[in-house]
Parts: C-alpha cells; sequence; structure tokens
C-alpha cells in the first residue's frame, strides 16, 4: 500500500471566483465580503465543496487515478478565510489509508488551514 | 422566519436532464486543479446537478442562498459520472431540526442518469442561518 503524501493547495480570492463559475454555486458568501459579514460570517469562506474537492484531488492521486471512490463525505466543520490578497491561504490534506475486505481502501484524512481542522471526520473510501 | 416542518419528506421535481461534456469536465478539474480526464469526473462533480437541485428546492421555499451554509455532505456513488451522461438530480427533504435561529436541513439528492439508473447518492446538510443568528 502506497503511502498517503501530505499536500498542500494554496486558495485565494480569485480560486474561489472559478470555481463558483465551474461548480455553479454563486452564493455571495464566497466573493462578497459585504454578504459575508453581513450574515455573520467574519468573512469571505471558502466553498465547503472547493476544500472537498481538494481532498478529493489528494485521495485520487493517491488511487493512482478517476473513477475509484465508491464513497466519500465529510462536515464542514470551521469555515475556510480567504483573505482579499494575492497570498490566500494554504489548505493541508493528510491521509491514513487502510486495507478493507472486497479490495477496498478506507482513506481517513486529515484536512487544515492554518493548523486548524477545517472538515469534520473526512473519509474516503476507494477501489484498490 | 423558520422553515415550516411540513417540509420534512416531501419530494422536489427533478432537475432538468444536465449533458457531461468534456469541456465541462476540464473546466472543473481546472478550477479544483485536479487530473483532467476526457472520460471520467472527479468525485466531487455531482455537485453540480445536485446543487441546481438545491438552487430549485430553496426557490420553492423562497429561501436566500446567501443564508444557507454547507454543514456536511456525503457522496456514494454507484458508478463514476462519465462524458456523456444526462444526468438528473431529484431532492428530497429528510429531516429538519432548529437550533439558536437556525435551521439544519437534511437533504437527499438522487443523482440518475438517462435510463433512470442510480449514478450517485449525495446527502448535504444544509444551514438555514436566521435573520437574527
Amino acid at each position: 500500500m502506497n503511502e498517503f503524501e501530505a499536500r498542500e493547495f494554496r486558495v485565494t480570492r480569485t480560486d474561489l471566483v472559478r470555481y463558483a463559475g465551474a461548480s455553479g454555486d454563486f452564493n455571495p458568501i464566497h466573493w462578497s465580503e459585504r454578504t459575508a459579514t453581513e450574515v455573520g460570517l467574519p468573512g469571505v469562506i471558502a466553498h465547503g465543496m472547493f476544500t472537498m474537492a481538494l481532498a478529493a484531488r489528494a485521495v485520487e492521486d493517491w488511487a493512482g487515478g478517476p473513477g475509484r471512490v465508491v464513497e466519500f463525505g465529510c462536515k464542514f466543520t470551521n469555515p475556510v478565510l480567504v483573505p482579499d490578497d494575492d497570498q490566500g491561504v494554504v489548505i493541508r490534506v493528510e491521509g491514513t489509508p487502510s486495507a478493507g475486505e472486497d479490495g477496498l481502501f478506507t482513506i481517513k484524512l486529515e484536512v487544515t488551514c492554518n493548523g486548524t481542522k477545517v472538515l469534520g471526520m473526512p473519509k474516503a473510501v476507494v477501489r484498490g | 422566519m423558520p422553515i415550516d416542518q411540513s417540509l420534512v419528506g416531501r419530494e422536489f421535481p427533478p432537475t432538468d436532464p444536465y449533458p457531461v461534456t468534456s469541456v465541462k469536465l476540464r473546466e472543473f478539474a481546472d478550477a479544483t486543479g485536479a487530473a483532467y480526464d476526457d472520460k471520467l469526473a472527479p468525485p466531487t462533480f455531482p455537485i453540480v446537478v445536485a446543487f441546481e437541485a438545491m438552487n430549485g428546492f430553496l426557490a420553492d421555499v423562497e429561501v436566500d442562498l446567501h443564508r444557507i451554509v454547507h454543514g456536511e455532505q456525503r457522496f456514494a456513488y454507484q458508478r463514476p459520472v462519465r462524458v456523456g451522461d444526462l444526468l438528473t438530480a431529484t431532492l428530497t427533504v429528510d429531516s429538519l431540526r432548529q437550533i439558536g435561529g437556525n435551521d439544519i436541513l437534511g437533504t437527499t439528492s438522487l443523482v440518475t442518469d438517462v435510463d433512470g439508473a442510480l449514478v450517485c447518492t449525495t446527502k448535504a446538510t444544509l444551514i438555514h442561518r436566521g435573520e437574527d443568528s
């Protein structure tokens, strides 16, 4: 079984706008400071689904290709605040794979931003 | 205004069939930095159709998207989404509870292909932030 290599992804406001367009999720809390603070958020936050997509990317890389994920889920426990600058933030994805039955592997993930877990109990089941 | 409890168990109309094209997969892969595959979609791609189902649901219950925060998301795949698929999502409200002025909605959207076969079950928890929260 391959080791799960930790991955880091830099996320800027530009990435959020691009993801909004690609996914169809134009919720303004992901691009408008005004709307985000109006609904009580500390600022513009990344789409939870964007963070999840980055985690999925690390999972597929580990699995060695597309089309092998059988289950994938997480809670969105802490928002990823993305500042309006060129640096953005870094999302780190770590994983611990274990072999299960029927050729399936379970990967328990840890997804953090500035040392804080942003996804709750993220887990993927993949076909070997 | 809190969301009405009578919504629980209600199934909303299916979304219009969504054609999965290689151009769209490239756009989605580019946006998420995933390796582009010209046949198979990345794992979170079904959210594109599930999100359409959610938008239809929110419009029906007159809730603004900007008051919604995603609480949880699960996918269970029967098979990967492929180029050429014509996908439809049908949303059902599973649960609703009110906590601290927020509505916590549990939803399931079944993503099916043109033959009506299940491709992916997506479950989302949506937090509707109340006006005073």
